[in-house]
């Protein structure tokens, strides 16, 4: 546990030395999602039915912008090897740079989603759903990032790579992210909604990290 | 097997690399009190035999035995045991080198105390440096910085990558020193080097 905390003290250490990291994600987030606002104009109900979709959208893509860098540097450096020579498990310690990539890339999507939110018109039962729904979500979106994040280390043009390995990836998310949103916004039941979504985190916590591993171990050898 | 003895032994292992062997059937044995130095031209595949005995790859024929168990057979308790080095630093360029050394610490699993990585710092020659980030220092002292994990890191097993590069005569004579005492108490050492190591009772092995 104490590698585990370790590792995302220091990946923290590292983005409030390097912030622009985080400024980037963040100001993507805001952008994109303002933008919509801007060339729609004052149509409120139109903005509220693209609401749920247009603001996980631009979550899904901005958790993106991070994951290429999840682990370039630690295999760059020679510090991934150091991991996987350690007598802590490595699945623990890639566990560990996960949750850090969620409170850098996730966490202050989920803390701006109520500010967004009120440029789409939306009420305050549907801006609390949205918080729950990007709050489980997004856990899900840093967890399959790290999949792809991993099997892309080393491999020429990754990036785009990453991008066409993670994004069908992410679709189940999508759909009952903003799904959930939606319902929520026209006063329909959201409870199947958050319980696909909440299996879809159970899933991916058992089985991301264990396959992240693999593929980090892959790449160091 | 007592504690202070300990060996690690390579039996007919095999290194390939695309489509090309790189050595095949090799065969070494380091047991407590003992020194390896690797040696060989450029490409011959020194780094990878050092990549095979730490466990981070594995021979295409061949085993690895730590204590006559083969390495993935335990791998917890033999990293335990290892400290392993690389061409590359492992560390963070935008963290101070206490910073690196206290999450390095971690890595290992071991508490450590500020204290005891300032001594560590200062015996490398790294006075005054120590709340530097590492991308203010010199590649000679960002070398000092990782070898300091040699105080740092009671394991038996210093597997050394080239560690005299970029190091001036003294902190080559410190190391050497360093790895002296090791072998004297009962540690053991294997280390390519293209440099003749001022050091008595090593074995070379030519690739």
């Amino acid at each position: 546990m104490n590698a585990f905390l370790a590792v995302i003290r220091r990946d923290l250490l590292l983005v409030m030395r390097r912030k622009s990291e985080v400024l980037t994600i963040v100001f993507f987030f805001m952008i994109v999602t303002s933008l919509f606002p801007l060339g729609i104009g004052a149509d409120t109900a139109l903005l509220r039915k693209i609401a749920p979709g247009v603001i996980w959208v631009a979550a899904l893509l901005s958790t993106m912008l991070g994951l290429q860098r999840l682990f370039a540097t630690d295999y760059a450096d020679g510090t991934l090897e150091q991991m996987a020579l350690s007598p802590t498990p490595l699945a623990l310690l890639v566990g560990g740079k996960i949750t850090a990539h969620w409170l850098v890339c996730g966490l202050p999507l989920v803390l701006l989603a109520p500010v967004i939110g009120i440029q789409f018109d939306l009420d305050a039962n549907t801006l609390g759903t949205l918080i729950l729904a990007l709050l489980i979500g997004t856990p899900i979106l840093s967890l399959v990032g790290a999949i792809g994040a991993a099997l892309t280390l080393g491999v020429r043009g990754g990036g785009v790579l990453l991008s066409l390995l993670v994004l069908p990836l992410y679709i189940p998310v999508l759909i009952f992210g903003a799904g959930a949103v939606y319902a929520q916004s026209v006063d329909l039941d959201i409870g199947g909604h958050f319980s696909l979504l909440a299996a879809l985190l159970v899933l991916a916590l058992f089985f991301a990290p264990w396959a992240t591993t693999a593929a980090v171990r892959i790449a160091i050898e | 097997m007592s504690l202070n003895q300990s060996s690690l032994r390579a039996d007919a292992i095999t290194c390939v690399r695309g489509e090309r062997a790189l050595f095949t059937g090799l065969d070494l044995e380091v047991t407590s009190g003992e020194w390896l130095h690797i040696r060989g031209e450029n490409g011959i595949g020194k780094t990878s035999l050092l990549r095979l005995l730490s466990g981070l790859s594995k021979p295409a024929a061949g085993c690895i035995f730590w204590n006559n168990q083969p390495i993935e057979l335990d791998p917890d308790d033999y990293h335990r045991n290892l400290l392993f080095l690389g061409h590359r630093d492992a560390l963070k360029e935008d963290l101070t080198a206490l910073e690196n050394l206290v999450i390095a610490s971690a890595l290992d699993d071991l508490t450590v105390s500020e204290e005891e990585i300032f001594l560590a710092l200062h015996r490398f020659g790294l006075r005054g440096r120590e709340d530097l980030p590492v991308n203010c220092l010199s590649a000679g002292q960002k070398r000092r910085v990782l070898l300091a994990r040699l105080l740092l890191r009671k394991a038996k097993l210093w597997i050394l990558d080239e560690p005299f590069n970029a190091l001036d005569t003294q902190a080559v004579e410190m190391l050497s020193g360093l790895i002296a005492e090791h072998i004297a108490v009962g540690g053991m050492a294997i280390m390519t080097s293209h440099q003749v190591i001022p050091m008595p009772n090593g074995r070379v092995i030519q690739l």
